[in-house]
């Protein structure tokens, strides 16, 4: 249906038709629990002053985000923790990754399924128990409190995605193009470097960004293994929150807010179909 | 095996992470849960049950309802997006109900915090719209506000999946169906949903393990007793050291999800075998 006719739909809809008049409210609602809670947390990053019976903030301002963003702040130390330790998990992702993703979508590999399945365990299940003994088990060798305690606590959560988007990605490309530059004389290394790897590159991103992200916003493993020495922004959240001081919450809740609801709008982009359809398999 | 070797080492280095941060702390819980002072035996589970047997049923019935009214508002808006008659609305309803899927839980358990406190936005919009008045505010942070989190939360996710699963149908039965008068309703739920069943359970069953394993929505919006067993744990941890009842607790989690988890993988493993 043309745009042209969807409009005059509208049209039409809007001011003849009662169906209108259900369908309104059912979205009206909808729009409301969806968004209500995420209007709220908006007008907490800027409300100076906010009490009850009010339903609006009585004063506002930005004096908080100076708080935060202020270069000695508690915020911008857990942002830079975030971030590093963001992108240690996507370069130790991908460097398991990679090598495992093109060998279980070319090699010949006993067991293939069960090997792919084994890395979806770690999101199988409740991760508490398991993140209560890493814990125990880091605090034993001296990995507790530190970066690189949390960034293999984020890799193994993350490892799923990135194997099995790595797999789709390289399972996606002609398996014609990889034996024409073997025929002409590249090694097996050189045909992976200069044909394998720039092909899969989107997927390859795709990957490294659901890993960025989903370790962006890890909080159980970090509270049991980071905790009190490593504070990522999840942390600092809850901190904050647990001591009353939703403006400072709210305005780290938004900076964590704003790369996945960035990512929604590319995710397509980068994951094309025929990859996505190769996810699992 | 020679020609296995090549593959084999190339997933070794992934391998080797799951063995090391998942079966080995996996295999360190039942071993903890079963370490007491007195050598190995049932204390634990003993003073689990005492203290926690309240705790473990209030568990499964906040999942249990959260995953019920997950799947009731995904088969309501998958069944919209598959059965709709106007496509504005439909387009206004696909951009709309995805939102919250790429919205973090820690972020989820603040706006919602402030949003359904007793003195909320929810409640200050119901009060200044005169819907009700100021002495009847009314709050929903227990476990109310920890089913309407994971429901808030996990709904996108798995009407993404079914909406996927709902399309790819054949539309072959469904305009029969509505050819002979049937209303869409039923096609919805004669027709489309026995279909597309097994994405909704694979759906459920995810989200489930979710639930089970989301500490942030509890400790932010319901963390004084009854509370779900997550809490709990972490509470035997930081308050008293107590690694041995944190993982009964954690075995008794492990228990409730593996009969669900099972299911999954057997799905799973049947879908990949195809």
């Amino acid at each position: 249906m043309s745009l042209v006719a969807t409009e005059a739909d509208f049209r039409r809809s809007a001011f003849f038709d009662w169906r209108w008049l259900p369908r309104a409210l059912g979205l009206g609602l909808l729009a409301f629990i969806i968004f209500g809670p995420l209007v709220n947390l908006l007008l907490w990053t800027v409300a100076e002053r906010w009490y009850f019976p009010h339903a609006l903030p009585l004063q506002y301002g930005f004096s908080y985000w100076g708080r935060v963003f202020a270069p000695r702040a508690e915020a911008m130390s857990s942002l830079f923790t975030s971030l590093s330790i963001g992108c240690l998990v996507v370069a130790l992702s991908l460097l398991l990754a990679i090598p495992a993703g093109y060998a279980l979508a070319r090699l010949k590999l006993p067991f293939r399924s069960v090997i792919l399945l084994a890395l979806l365990l770690p999101n199988a299940f409740p991760n508490l128990p398991i993140y209560v003994n890493i814990a125990r088990l880091f605090y034993q060798i001296g990995l507790n409190g530190t970066v690189l305690g949390v960034v293999l606590v984020h890799t193994t959560h993350g490892l799923v995605y990135a194997v099995w988007i790595a797999t789709a990605a390289f399972s996606a490309i002609e398996p014609e193009l990889e034996e024409a530059a073997r025929s002409a004389g590249a090694s097996a290394v050189r045909a992976f470097f200069d044909v394998m790897l720039p092909l899969a590159a989107p997927g390859l991103m795709a990957s490294a960004i659901f890993v960025f992200l989903e370790s962006l916003d890890e909080f159980t493993g970090t509270f049991f293994v980071g905790a009190p020495d490593v504070t990522t922004l999840p942390l600092l959240l809850y901190t904050a929150g647990a001591g009353g001081n939703y403006q400072i919450a709210s305005i780290t809740a938004l900076i964590l807010l704003i790369p996945s609801i960035a990512f929604m709008f590319v995710v397509e982009r980068f994951l094309r179909a025929d990859v996505l359809s190769k996810v699992g398999q | 095996m020679r020609r296995h070797l090549p593959g084999l080492l190339l997933v070794a280095p992934a391998l080797a992470i799951i063995l090391f941060l998942f079966v080995v702390p996996l295999v360190g819980a039942f071993v903890g849960a079963f370490q007491t002072n007195a050598g190995f035996g049932f204390g634990n589970f003993i003073k689990t049950y005492q203290l926690y047997s309240r705790d473990i049923v209030f568990t499964v019935m906040i999942v249990a309802l959260s995953a019920m009214l997950t799947a009731i508002f995904s088969v309501a808006i998958g069944g919209y997006l598959t059965l709709g008659s106007n496509r504005l609305a439909m387009e206004i309803l696909r951009w709309l109900y995805r939102w919250p899927l790429f919205i973090p839980f820690i972020v989820v358990g603040q706006i919602l915090r402030t949003f359904l406190a007793k003195n909320g936005l929810m409640n200050n919009i119901f009060v200044a719209s005169g819907l009700i008045s100021p002495l009847h505010t009314f709050g929903l942070l227990d476990w109310r506000g920890v089913v309407i989190a994971f429901v808030w939360k996990q709904v996108p996710f798995v009407t993404l999946l079914l909406a996927g699963a709902m399309a790819s149908l054949d539309r072959g039965t469904i305009e029969a169906a509505r050819n002979l008068g049937a209303s869409r309703l039923r096609i919805l739920l004669e027709i489309v949903l026995p279909q597309a069943a097994p994405t909704l359970m694979v759906g459920l069953t995810l989200s489930i393990v979710t639930m089970m394993s989301v500490l942030s929505v509890p400790l932010m919006i319901a963390s004084q007793s009854p509370t779900v067993i997550t809490v709990d744990m972490a509470f035997r941890i930081n308050a008293y050291g107590d690694y041995g009842v944190a993982n009964a607790l954690g075995i008794v989690s492990l228990v409730l999800t593996g009969t669900v988890a099972w299911f999954y993988l057997r799905q799973t493993m049947r879908e990949t075998g195809r």
